[in-house]
């Protein structure tokens, strides 16, 4: 992990303050997310204080501070989807899954993000789970999709 | 000088400055929320509005420079309505809670709503279920009555260096936070209560300790008695309503009695006891080449930086305690023993300018036998609620000196509560302890004032020694960059968290501006001009307690009573 931040600080000898944006991406692309370490090693090396690294992290949606669960849920929030009730479908995950986007269930399985739009309008409210596209969801059809996947990382449901 | 038109009127103005400093000068009210004086406009709130004339929108006069020939409006409708709208808009999610509010009556948000005649809720947004953070021992964050204004913000990095708090998230759900959004006791916060000075709201106010004091107080077990900083006596009349600039020491014992403290001692005494003991420390790592510059330790958020931000630099920290510290040391030992009483009955409150004070006592370094040096300490606005709370009216209270044995000071100690106090009072007691000779004039005016940074040769007998003396961490953080890059030409310096010293530390009376501030410190002053114990070490007292118990500065109790350690902090910073 340590590792890696530094070959991307590395890559950026003249890294100035507006270079922060593109660096937080690349340590989220490299690690998922980003971490404490990420954070204040990000800062140290543009001299920026950690509370400022994390405030103009979390103004940005694309930002997460949890390692991604097993499951990435992305949930479309675009005009379409909108339209078609994504707000309801929202707040069934958060509910379902006790969770706020940008955060990761605590035994790890299911992590959630809101996205701007996926470009799949005509199947909204659409939600994609590591990949698989969901069209037409609801509050409820998103329920038992949520526990087919919960089916999938245990299938003899001892844990249930 | 260039001449713009306000209301009608011909007001002077210079080039170059904003609209709103202008208007200042010239006794036009104009609201303002975002604005701290000394930095630069963040034109965030917008409330400092006014009409300029050939400007389509209206200005927000904080951030609008003047220019010859302008013509302002202050009060047009079109910008008093633009103010009570925002207003309104910051009050439609607040809490409907000024009567359980720290700052009901002294809340700039209340008085604007007053000012601008909100009477009914026109707007009425969602509320968010914000946590308060109580995890400081010094600072309570309530989000929920924020409104964002950035001045906390901007204090804390700013001025302060720190940057323990910046704004996080986004739109509707902006807040203001730390790194990962921890609690304030595990961030990289100092303490230091500055941000509270400069809220406008009840969404910042220090911890309090009054319950626990009062309980002791009222307890028959125990022996509650206080120690109060050189600071506090000139300041609580500001917050009880009276003249600033006041010193109302005699009055403020009488009325510590009153609350049924059994015993009042001044932490000026043990100011005079620190210059004894940090005079021989500087005088001994002279002498031995021991590391320098040494760094005064009394101010316990620049102690808290230091372990943070600089931790290469604890072996500069001058090892002893800090006054209210070192007089909680010595009313568990020497005062116990004198009275004969088990220190674990003596329950000992600090009346204290100083939020970061109470992180002080509280530290695991500060105590013996598994008992706190310090059991709990109040604020000046902390003292003033509870003489308020217990009906006293100061002013017909008869003026009392302090109890014997900690009651005695000279006014070197006194000077402590000003920034460039604890500098001023080392050099005399260490002009003597080195030539054996009083300085002939005591007066060190280049440590004087309130300018942030202050620096000095000092000549005493054959040595000449570089002084400098800080104020506000910022300030620290600068000094202590030049020292990094191998600045080497200072042999002492004092840092005091604060800007202008305890004066005006995060516990002093709420909304008093550098005026207040320099009024408090002369009041200091005018102590030391008319007093006749000018010197740390012509306090008998401290000699007698010498004599009697701790043998010489620097001796083994000394040490183990009056001396500490410091250890480097693992924050999220
Ligand atoms: S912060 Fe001001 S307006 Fe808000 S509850 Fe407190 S006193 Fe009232
Ligand atoms: S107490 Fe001082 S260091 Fe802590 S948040 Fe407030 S201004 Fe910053
Ligand atoms: S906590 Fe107070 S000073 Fe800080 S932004 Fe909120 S209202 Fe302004
Ligand atoms: S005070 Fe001028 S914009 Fe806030």
């Amino acid at each position: 992990m340590t590792a890696q931040i530094d070959q991307i600080l590395r890559k950026h000898p003249e890294a100035r303050r507006d270079s922060l944006i593109p660096i937080l991406q690349e340590v989220q692309d490299a690690q998922g997310y980003l971490s404490r370490e990420a954070v204040v090693k990000v800062g140290e090396f543009l001299s920026l204080p950690a509370s400022k690294v994390y405030g103009v992290a979390t103004f940005y949606n694309q930002f997460r501070f949890q390692p991604v669960g097993r499951y990435h849920i992305q949930l479309c929030r675009g005009t379409a989807c909108h339209v078609k009730g994504s707000a309801d479908v929202l707040d069934a995950v958060c509910r379902l899954l006790n969770i706020t986007p940008g955060q990761t269930a605590r035994d790890g399985l299911f992590s959630l993000e809101v996205v701007a739009c996926i470009g799949a309008c005509g199947l909204a409210p659409v939600i994609n789970i590591n990949g698989e596209f969901f069209a037409g969801v609801t509050r409820d059809s998103v329920a038992e999709i949520v526990d087919s996947y919960r089916r999938k990382a245990d299938p003899d449901g001892q844990d249930h | 000088m260039i001449t713009i038109e306000v209301n009608g009127k011909r007001v002077e103005a210079e080039k170059g400055e904003m609209l709103l400093a202008a208007l200042r000068r010239a006794g036009i009210h104009v609201p303002t929320l975002c604005n701290l004086s000394n930095l630069m406009p963040s034109g965030a709130c917008r409330l400092c509005v006014v009409e300029v004339e050939g400007q389509r929108n209206l200005v927000p006069s904080c951030a609008f420079p003047v220019a010859e020939g302008m013509k302002v409006q202050t009060h047009s409708r079109r910008a008093v309505r633009a103010r009570k709208t925002i207003i309104e808009l910051l009050l439609a999610d607040h809490p409907d809670d000024c009567l359980y509010c720290v700052r009901n009556r002294n809340c700039q948000l209340q008085s604007l709503a007053e000012e601008l005649g909100v009477r009914e809720r026109r707007y009425s947004g969602a509320r968010h279920d914000y946590k308060v953070d109580t995890s400081s021992p010094s600072i309570v964050r309530d989000p929920a009555k924020c409104i964002l204004c950035g001045r906390c913000v901007r204090m804390c990095e700013e001025v302060q260096g720190v940057s323990a708090i910046d704004f996080v998230g986004r739109g509707s759900s902006t807040r203001v936070g730390t790194a990962f959004e921890q609690g304030l006791n595990v961030s990289s916060c100092i303490n230091c209560g500055q941000c509270i000075m400069v809220c406008p709201t009840g969404a910042l106010r220090e911890q309090s300790y009054i319950k626990e004091v009062l309980d002791a107080i009222n307890d028959p077990e125990r022996i509650a008695v206080v120690q109060h900083a050189p600071a506090v006596s000139v300041t609580l009349a500001e917050e009880l309503g009276l003249r600033g600039g006041t010193d109302i020491c005699g009055q403020m014992t009488a009325a510590l009695r009153a609350l049924g403290f059994q015993r009042v001692f001044d932490t000026a005494f043990t100011a005079d006891l620190t210059i004894m003991e940090e005079g021989s420390e500087l005088a001994h790592r002279v002498a031995t080449g021991g590391v320098l510059p040494m760094f005064t330790s009394c101010s316990p958020g620049w102690i808290k930086f230091v372990e943070t931000f600089y931790p290469e630099c604890l072996p500069n920290l001058s090892t002893c305690k800090s006054p209210q510290q070192m007089m909680g040391a010595i009313i568990k030992s020497y005062f116990a023993q004198r009275e004969g009483v088990d220190p674990s009955k003596i329950f000992v409150a600090s009346i204290m300018p100083c939020t970061a004070k109470k992180f002080e006592a509280g530290r695991p370094e500060h105590g013996h036998d598994g008992l706190s040096d310090v059991d709990a300490v109040l604020t000046t606005r902390e003292l003033a609620r509870m003489i308020r709370m217990r009906g006293i009216d100061i002013q017909s209270l008869v003026p009392q000196g302090a109890d014997t044995p900690f009651g005695e000071r000279s006014t070197a100690g006194k000077l402590f509560g000003a920034s460039g106090g604890v500098m001023e009072a080392a050099i005399r007691t260490a002009h003597f302890l080195l030539t054996g000779r009083e300085m002939t004039n005591l007066k060190v005016q280049e440590v004087r004032g309130l300018d942030g940074v202050k620096e000095a040769r000092v000549r005493i007998g054959d040595l000449e020694l570089g002084v400098a003396v800080v104020s506000g961490l910022g300030n620290a953080r600068r000094l202590l960059e030049e020292i990094r890059a191998g600045r080497s030409d200072l042999h002492f310096i004092e840092v005091m968290t604060c800007p202008g010293g305890c004066v005006g530390g995060g516990g002093q009376p709420i909304g008093a501006d550098l005026e207040a501030v320099a009024g408090r410190m002369k009041a200091l002053y005018l102590i030391d001009r008319d007093e006749p114990v000018r010197v740390s070490h012509r306090n008998e007292q401290v000699q007698r307690l010498y004599r009697e118990f701790l043998g010489k500065p620097l001796s083994d109790k000394a040490h183990h009573l009056l001396h500490t350690h410091y250890v480097k902090r693992e924050v999220i910073a």
